[in-house]
């Protein structure tokens, strides 16, 4: 396990940004269209940004010399601190945006927080990251309007996906970090987060004539390395040249 | 060609026409064209597929059935007249040297 707690921090948000990047990249190929192939990897491309700045801070606060690309490619599965939202597989298109929504409009809420936070590396990845998240936010809002507000067959499988989703949104609002970072100021209590994020998800599910769910199921654990079934697979597409061929490079 | 899930086409999106201001100039200029559904992921779609390097500070979408052109069959007629008619280009005055560098 990562020590000391910031470097924990800095690793459970860059997990975050990174897994969801290689979760997106599986759609390179295969989006409804290309126009649509690009712009998921622009999104993808803006997370990987964000998880390099992240772990390669978590591996400078940790000082055993592990460099980003050792704490991406070389931690086992129980090591990553991600949520288990970001893991879920791709699912169908409506799937992916829907899980986009709920993730980049925490996101949105969390960059903005930590813009003022005390550390200051963590101050400018959160202030270069919030526009960054605008962006994707907007763009998978602008996707469950559609698809929710679509046809009978677009709004049912938005509606399904949402369904899907939804309980694995809980544990974004549980404490990433220890305590006394939250106390120091270098951490935020996500928490707080909850009541601004759910009155912008509310008004994009309202605008999508989307249902709220009403699941009380509330999976988690991801916070402390306990993952989905499906993360494997994904460590292992993830790693597997990086270990089969040590310190590779282009 | 946007594809339905069970591989049949779709309806395709219609086709938009991008128009880019960059940075340093006055004016926007064509940049190329996409597919999108409608006029706002037109322009989502434009900037991600235009304005990936900082291009541009602003774009337009059109969608290009919007759009009348000039036939290229009428190029002669509509082109061909002004070929001989030079007085029409400002290269006749001699600039006085307190104009400077126009």
């Amino acid at each position: 396990m990562l020590a000391p707690s910031s470097a924990r921090y800095a690793a459970a948000l860059g997990d975050d940004a990174l897994v969801l990047a290689q979760r997106l990249c599986e759609w390179a190929t295969r989006a409804p269209a290309i126009e649509e192939d690009v712009a998921l990897m622009n999104v993808a491309l803006d997370l990987l940004g964000q998880a390099r700045a992240l772990l390669s801070y978590a591996g400078e606060l940790e000082g055993a010399g592990r460099t980003e690309d050792d704490l991406a490619f070389l931690r086992d599965e129980g090591d990553f601190r991600n949520c288990q939202l970001v893991e879920l597989p791709n699912g169908d298109f409506a799937t992916t945006m829907a899980r986009q929504l709920l993730f980049s409009a925490y996101q949105y809420e969390l960059y903005t927080a930590l813009s003022a936070s005390r550390d200051e590396r963590i101050s400018a990845v959160a202030a270069k990251a919030v526009k960054e998240v605008t962006y994707h936010r907007q763009h998978a809002a602008g996707w469950v309007v559609r698809l929710g507000d679509g046809t009978d067959e677009s709004h049912a499988r938005a509606q399904a996906a949402l369904e899907a989703v939804w309980p694995f949104a809980g544990e974004l609002f549980e404490p990433a970090a220890d305590a006394d970072l939250v106390q120091k100021g270098i951490a935020c209590d996500p928490a707080a987060l909850r009541p601004p994020w759910i009155s912008y998800v509310t008004s994009v599910l309202a605008e999508a004539t989307l249902e709220i769910p009403t699941t009380t199921w509330a999976p988690t654990g991801g916070r402390h390395g306990l993952h989905t079934e499906a993360f494997g697979y994904l460590l292992a597409e993830m790693q597997h040249l990086h270990r089969a061929h040590p310190g590779a490079t282009w | 060609m946007a594809l339905s899930p069970d591989g049949s086409s779709a309806a395709p999106w219609p086709l938009w026409e991008v128009f880019v201001r960059p940075k340093r100039g006055l004016s926007h200029t064509h940049a190329g064209s996409l597919h999108a559904p409608d006029a706002a992921l037109a322009l989502q779609n434009a900037r991600d597929l235009f304005t990936r390097r900082q291009e541009g500070v602003s774009i337009w979408v059109v969608r290009s059935s919007d759009i009348t052109a000039s036939s290229p069959d009428e190029k002669e007629p509509f082109f061909d007249p002004a070929g001989d008619k030079v007085y029409r280009h400002p290269t006749f005055y001699d600039i006085p040297p307190e104009a400077g560098h126009l």
